[in-house]
């Protein structure tokens, strides 16, 4: 992997939310007072009548969402991933879900990578929490190309949905040319050795991986899960049954998010041996993100040396 | 006819859908039955075959637990035929405990309190942007108010200068385990409310005039949201349910049904008369 061009992806949110806003008549967006650091202020700026900031009040942000989409807009509600989710997640269940709204919550600051500002702000349960609740759709964009492509999707289907994007420049390494389906896995790579499931950042960190794997003659399929749910059963299930090994790798706590939906998959249709890595059930602390995808063995080194130890137990 | 007979015929719905079914948040239902009344009966502009216009005014049941009021309403009126409600709080039933949108007439979801003024907020903010005429009304409970998030909603409302928007506090002084003043404070409303910019009136809420009256004045007051204190009775008009905690979620024996529907029947015959 040889990238040069690194990208925000929630610069490329705020610039696909002022593009969609030309088109999509009905796009109203609301930010809860975060709007420079979610970048909804690109729309903001462009289309002021279309546009609310609600306040520090997340809650109320995500009501007044639901009432804007049963009166006939399409509203994007952005904050970031601790708050959306945490703070507001019973408006998301009972006033968004509940009555299948079409209401789409594009959460930033999402995981570790919001760095310094410590456990308090790192969101390490929001896949989790938001995809258990029913009609949700929960979705992950890998990087800055994709996150267009993914809030292109959000907006034209119909229905409730969680983006969940991410804060630091980040590698750019999908093209345009790449599909985009909701629910549909895209296969990067291939490989007969092992399948590795990763999830927004930790989808580079995965390739990069499966580079260094290959140099030692192992050879590692790379799935891009953008989508966690509805998961994509079939892809899951037949990489399973090729592969026999399936690693997942999320920037998340190991409850409930990526690994879980992929083993909740296996476990019913192909049990196969699983290692899944993740934030291992603790808070996260202050630090680059750099410093702190190291610290909790998210980087391609600790996914190479997982692969190493599945292959050598097997 | 006379609302206050409507009134006492949407009560009597209430009491059988109640004690038919087992279950029900009958005081409060009793509450807000005149709130309803007035404005199902003679404000707003809602009709059963236009259940999507756009023009359409809307209503949000905050205190979600008075389904069965709203249901006997939107029955009476014919949103849908009032056999359905036989099926009330059965399995498969879309006629839940607590308001869905899979029902003809009821635009939102709620019943978890503290959530219904943020979408009033919403829907009032979407007929500014479409420069639609139609009003926005949301009927909170005062146990309700308790809620954080109540209050986010009504600064919101009056920062947004939401004069298209109405609210109701449907002020029993009652909550499920006690009075309010005992359990959390909530004196004054009146006080809380202009605090935050909002137009407030405080009315006797058991009389439908007095309603009408408050409605028909909020709708003339600009660049604010107006809320109206409606001092209720929980339980009203069923003597040995007034103003008792204990009927928050009673369903009356049979004994007490019949007592119940006799009552309501004289107290409509009185109304009777006195339209004559
Ligand atoms: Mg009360």
């Amino acid at each position: 992997m040889n990238i040069s061009e690194t990208k925000s992806v929630r610069i490329a949110y705020g610039e696909a939310l002022l593009e969609l806003g030309g088109t999509e008549k009905n796009l109203v967006v609301l930010d809860a007072d975060l709007a420079h650091a979610t970048m909804t202020c690109k729309f903001g700026e462009a289309y002021p009548k279309r546009f609310f900031n609600m306040g520090i009040a997340e809650g109320d942000m995500m009501d007044t969402a639901a009432g804007l989409a049963i009166s006939g807009f399409t509203p994007v509600a952005s904050t970031f991933a601790l708050f959306g989710t945490g703070r507001a997640y019973e408006q998301i269940r009972n006033s968004i879900c509940y009555p299948k709204l079409n209401v789409k919550i594009a959460c930033t600051h999402s995981g570790l990578t919001v760095g310094e500002d410590g456990g308090s702000h790192q969101s390490i349960e929001d896949i989790s929490l938001m995809r258990s609740v029913p009609n949700m759709t929960v979705i992950v964009p890998c990087d800055a190309v994709q996150m267009k492509k993914a809030l292109t999707a959000a907006v034209e289907m119909d229905g409730p949905v969680y983006l969940r994007v991410s804060r630091p420049p980040a590698p750019v390494f999908t093209k345009e040319s790449d599909s985009f389906e909701i629910g549909k896995a895209n296969i990067l790579r291939n490989g007969s050795d092992i399948a590795i499931f990763a999830t927004g950042l930790m989808v580079y960190e995965a390739l990069v991986a499966a580079e260094e794997l290959e140099n030692q003659g192992v050879h590692a399929a790379v799935v891009d899960m953008h989508t966690i749910k509805p998961i994509d059963k079939e892809s899951i299930i037949s990489l399973a049954r090729k592969t026999k090994r399936i690693l997942t790798v999320e920037e998340h706590s190991v409850i409930g998010g990526l690994g879980s939906a992929v083993a909740e998959v296996l476990s019913e249709n192909m049990p196969t041996a699983m290692k899944c890595i993740g934030i291992e059930d603790c808070f996260g602390q202050s630090g680059t993100p750099e410093q702190l995808l190291k610290e909790y063995g998210l980087s391609s080194a600790n996914i190479v040396e997982q692969t190493k130890i599945m292959i050598k137990k097997a | 006819m006379d609302l206050r007979m409507k009134a006492c015929d949407i009560r009597t719905d209430i009491v059988e859908i109640i004690h038919r079914a087992g279950t029900g948040h009958i005081g409060g239902d009793l509450s807000v039955t005149d709130i309803l009344v007035d404005l199902y009966y003679k404000q707003m502009n809602v009709a059963p075959d236009k259940a999507a216009d756009r023009e359409r005014d809307r209503f949000v049941l905050s205190k979600g637990h008075s389904v069965e009021a709203l249901y006997a309403v939107l029955a009476d009126r014919g949103f849908f035929p009032k056999e359905d409600l036989l099926t009330y709080a059965q399995p498969g039933s879309k006629y839940i405990g607590h308001p869905n949108n899979k029902v003809n007439g009821i635009e939102m979801n709620t019943g978890s309190l503290g959530h219904g003024l943020s979408v009033g907020v919403g829907m009032a903010l979407a007929g500014r942007m479409d420069k639609k005429k139609y009003r926005v009304y949301v009927v909170l409970g005062d146990g309700e108010m308790e809620e954080g998030s109540v209050w986010e909603a009504v600064t919101a409302g009056g920062h947004y200068k939401l004069d298209n928007l109405t609210a109701f506090v449907d002020r029993n002084r009652l909550q499920i385990s006690g009075p309010t003043e005992e359990i959390m404070t909530q004196d004054k409303q009146e006080d809380r409310w202009a605090a935050f910019g909002w137009n407030v009136l405080s009315i006797p809420g058991n009389d439908i005039e007095a309603v009408d009256d408050a409605v028909e004045l909020a709708k003339h007051i600009k660049n604010k949201p107006t809320v109206i204190i409606a001092n209720t009775t929980k339980g009203c008009g069923v003597s040995f349910m007034e103003n008792q905690v204990g009927w928050h979620h009673r369903v009356p024996t049979d004994q007490e049904y019949e007592q119940a529907i006799q009552e309501l029947a004289q107290r409509r015959m009185q109304y009777a008369q006195d339209s004559e």
